[in-house]
């Protein structure tokens, strides 16, 4: 993986010719790169952060579940895990991967490499700003880690942070210095997504090339347009949240606490009379369109992909557009399904049950999309293609157990069971890291300067689907069999709530064991990288590899020179031939062959 | 013989109040349906990628995209109008006034039964008067008389086929007050009360769970609720009510 340290310079020039000076190298350009606002160092940045927090949050995932199946097991060189340690693993692995991973990577990550060059512009609106969204991320990172070295420990009420849980130390371990660094994290967090967010919105608004149509855009752009603005309301609606809770802790308001409130025996009095209801509907307020933010930029670039590889238009084309910004939308209005049983009026209940439902529409329109799409194109079955597909199957069998989650009373049977954890880690996870993976195969000859090797991607694709499908499939029968998360432990009790959590248990082997397998199927990923770095870089003669039509791949259009000629464009993307062989790119003043009108 | 913990392809535990057995077939109607549409999804898709169309011809998006979307619509459309009739029952108005009252007390990590007593009136708590120690864990106030005969149990004993109205309260934090055999579920919220309602039909032991996370001893927040044929209550409580009167009766 190489950096290119300023615009125009190809990476890998005067690479030296031993290794050892590798070291000497980076040192000498560590400061320009943390320092430059170039879009695509930024994006790097992203990424690497990226990288540090999915490769944290599995570790930690696979903890809790070696623990979950075996408790008496001894992470080696710490003991055996406490319930209170189970649970700060919890909070922590979903707030590394939702924040750190599934937000960042996807949106500022590959956003700022891509999203410039698909507009046709060489910068983003503001480099600085966008480089300030990087520090910012970076030490909200930092921030959030060190919660787990601070006497208590990490945060243990989960990544939603309920009050009163969330509210005072007295609590529980971790909800001390834990907790405040976890806020204080969260905080810089949303006012870096925030910048990231309004830098993106302004560049697709204001740097699109000439030709550049709304209706040109690729559908990528439009997840990336959709998930920035959905950002800008659901952080600065977090944001807000997290201030009032630290004054809860800090300055004794009583925002969402009760007038009298009494935890571990202490009777602590507030200002006020508050509710912690109004935490949950604020935290949803943004937790809800966060999951769109995470999952909108990959069903963009799935339908791209789809049709690249299929040869064909994107079936329903402005459709598709309609349903991203329709299921941005409806995301904002959707935030009460997750208080179902939560005190929540029950009229509301309905409500919103009636809005989520109503998201089914446009996310089948899409399903609808690809499927036709694909329809007897005969795709040719590169990695990308088969992580796109995998997006896409991942999506369905996710995306079904939505509407029967959106129905409150059959959400009153199955609310904080693992059902839910089934649900959420189909459609958001999996699906939105089939959604990462395409895109770094995709993009790989324009990050990296090299393709991936496709045999090793293929292993990596099969592997993963099925550790992927083998881990979380079972989980909806332990919760259909009703068991809840964030249990620590499903032995030791006696009683009739014993027999029900021990029948789980060999379930919970199984699904032990696949996300063993499922990380294990990771190595082939990171030993493609690996090989790809110590291979010489691709012929710049082949620049488009997969014949991709949209403007990314438009010649030098990663790496533009100042003296360039602006870019135009010319067509709306994806324009192929019946046989698929010609293509018409959208810088491409010539016309291949008679492409209907638009 | 003791039954499973739990039953059938999808693994739901015994249904046993009255109106769970409605729920589950709702739940199991759409638990098929969505099976069958993920099968033939994924048909389409294989079978999409698997064949070749000799002659490309063009699409008609009315069939591929919005005769199924409506079909779809529909769909959705009747199971959501289902859910919410159900959901209505349920939840749009109160137990029925002759319902047994109970008021449950989350706390960490232990559930509490508070039944009313002879007077069918709870008296009044104060959380400067909780005292596990000295068996005031609700902090029941001794000067209010209507709670002299209030009975405080860790077990949730109930009489088969009468409603029963719980009114959930929370100490400290948040818990998620659960039975899954009653198909029931709601939060606890400390400074509000909650209701829920249900009738519990068949003789048995079920577990008691606590369903929103709620501290490190989460997972050990369980009971159990104890349904007995309502000759066997009616012994159980008066039982009880008289342990409560000699209890009072000692200075």
């Amino acid at each position: 993986m190489s950096i290119p340290t300023t615009p125009g310079t190809p990476p890998n020039q005067g690479a030296p010719s031993s290794r050892g000076f590798i070291a000497l190298r980076w040192a000498r350009r560590a400061p320009r790169a943390i320092f430059s606002t170039d879009h695509r160092i930024i994006g790097f940045g992203y990424l690497v952060i990226s990288l540090i927090a999915v490769i944290l949050g599995s570790l930690l995932s696979l903890v809790m579940r070696m623990h979950l199946a075996w408790p008496s097991w001894q992470l080696p060189l710490h003991g055996p895990i406490l319930p209170e340690e189970y649970l700060a693993l919890v909070t922590m692995h979903g707030t590394l991967m939702l924040f750190f991973v599934l937000t960042v990577a996807p949106q500022s990550g590959f956003g700022n490499l891509i999203l410039p060059a698909q507009l046709g512009t060489r910068h983003m609106a503001f480099p600085r700003l966008n480089a300030l969204g990087l520090y910012l991320t970076a030490l909200a990172l930092i921030i959030l880690v060190a919660a787990f070295f601070v006497p208590g420990g990490a945060p243990i009420g989960g990544w939603t942070a309920y009050p009163p849980l969330s509210s005072t130390p007295l609590a529980g371990p971790g909800e001390g210095l834990g907790m405040d660094l976890w806020l204080a994290s969260i905080a810089l967090f949303a006012v870096a997504t925030t910048l990231s967010s309004i830098n993106m919105l302004t560049t697709i608004t204001k740097l699109r090339c000439e030709g550049l149509t709304w209706e040109r855009l690729p559908l990528t752009v439009w997840g990336w347009f959709t998930a920035a603005i959905l950002s800008i309301i659901a952080f600065s609606v977090l944001l807000a949240a997290i201030l009032l809770l630290f004054c809860d802790r800090h300055l004794h308001s009583g925002f969402f606490l009760p007038a009298q409130d009494l935890i571990s025996g202490v009777l602590l009095q507030h200002r006020g009379d508050g509710s912690p209801l109004l935490w949950l509907h604020l935290f949803w307020f943004f937790g809800h369109p966060e999951v769109y933010i995470a999952i909108l930029p990959g069903m963009g670039l799935t339908s791209m992909v789809i049709a690249n590889f299929s040869r064909r238009r994107v079936f329903a084309y402005r459709l598709m557009i309609a349903t991203t910004l329709l299921i941005g939308f409806l995301g904002i209005i959707v935030w009460g399904h997750h208080m179902f049983v939560a005190g929540l009026n029950p009229f509301a209940g309905t409500a919103f049950s009636i809005s989520t439902i109503a998201i089914a529409i446009p996310a089948a329109a899409k399903v609808f999309s690809w499927l036709a799409t694909t329809w007897g194109s005969r795709p040719r079955l590169t990695t990308p293609m088969l992580f796109a597909l995998g997006f896409v199957s991942l999506f369905i069998t996710g995306g079904l157990t939505g509407p029967i989650l959106a129905q409150p009373i059959l959400d009153e049977y199955l609310h904080n069971t693992f059902f839910v954890v089934a649900h959420f880690h189909l459609i958001m996870a999996m699906a939105g890291v089939f959604g990462l993976f395409c895109a770094t195969y995709y993009w790989a000859p324009l990050l990296f300067h090299r393709t991936l090797s496709e045999p090793l991607g293929k292993l990596h694709f099969w592997t993963t689907l099925l550790g992927a499908y083998s881990t979380f499939l079972p989980m909806h029968f332990t919760g259909l069999a009703a068991e809840p998360r964030h249990y620590s432990q499903l032995t030791g009790i006696a009683g009739p709530s014993a027999t029900l959590l021990q029948s789980t248990l060999p379930l919970q082997r199984h699904i032990t064991a696949s996300a063993i397998f499922l990380l294990c199927a990771q190595l082939p990923f990171f030993l493609n990288l690996l090989l790809a770095w110590r291979r010489p870089a691709n012929d710049p003669a082949d620049a488009n590899p997969w014949h991709a039509t949209t403007m990314e791949w438009a010649p030098n259009a990663l790496n533009p020179h100042p003296n360039d000629e602006p870019s135009i464009v010319y067509r709306g993307p994806s324009h192929y031939t019946d046989s698929g062989k010609e293509f018409s790119p959208q810088w491409s003043p010539v016309n291949t062959f008679n492409t209907e009108a638009e | 013989m003791e039954a499973p913990p739990t039953h059938g392809f999808w693994n739901l535990p015994v249904d046993a109040a009255a109106h769970g057995h409605a729920l589950d077939t709702h739940l199991l109607l759409n638990l098929w349906i969505a099976l069958a549409l993920l099968a033939l999804a994924h048909l389409i898709l294989l079978l999409g990628i698997a064949i070749r169309k000799r002659t490309p011809r063009p699409y008609h998006q009315l069939f591929i995209e919005y005769l199924p979307l409506a079909a779809l619509t529909l769909l959705f459309a009747f199971l959501a109008l289902r859910a919410q009739q159900l959901w209505a029952a349920q939840r749009y108005t109160g137990a029925d006034l002759s319902a047994m009252q109970v008021e449950v007390t989350g706390q960490q990590f232990v559930w509490y039964f508070r039944y009313p007593g002879p007077d069918a009136a709870f008296g009044r708590t104060n959380l400067s008067l909780v005292a596990p120690a000295e068996v005031n864990p609700l902090g029941i106030d001794p000067t209010d008389t209507y709670g002299r005969d209030d009975i405080v149990t860790s077990q949730l004993v109930l009489p088969a086929n009468r409603e029963v109205d719980l009114t959930l309260r929370a100490q400290d934090v948040i818990h998620g007050f659960a039975i899954p055999e009653m198909r029931i579920k709601q939060n606890a919220i400390p400074g509000q009360t909650t209701h829920i309602h249900f009738t519990p039909e068949i003789p048995g032991d079920y577990a008691i769970l606590c369903t929103q996370v709620c501290g490190m001893g989460h997972y050990r927040m369980l009971a159990t609720l104890r349904v007995l044929p309502p000759a066997v209550f009616n012994t159980w409580l008066h039982t009880q009510e008289a342990l409560q009167a000699k209890d009072k009766a000692q200075p």
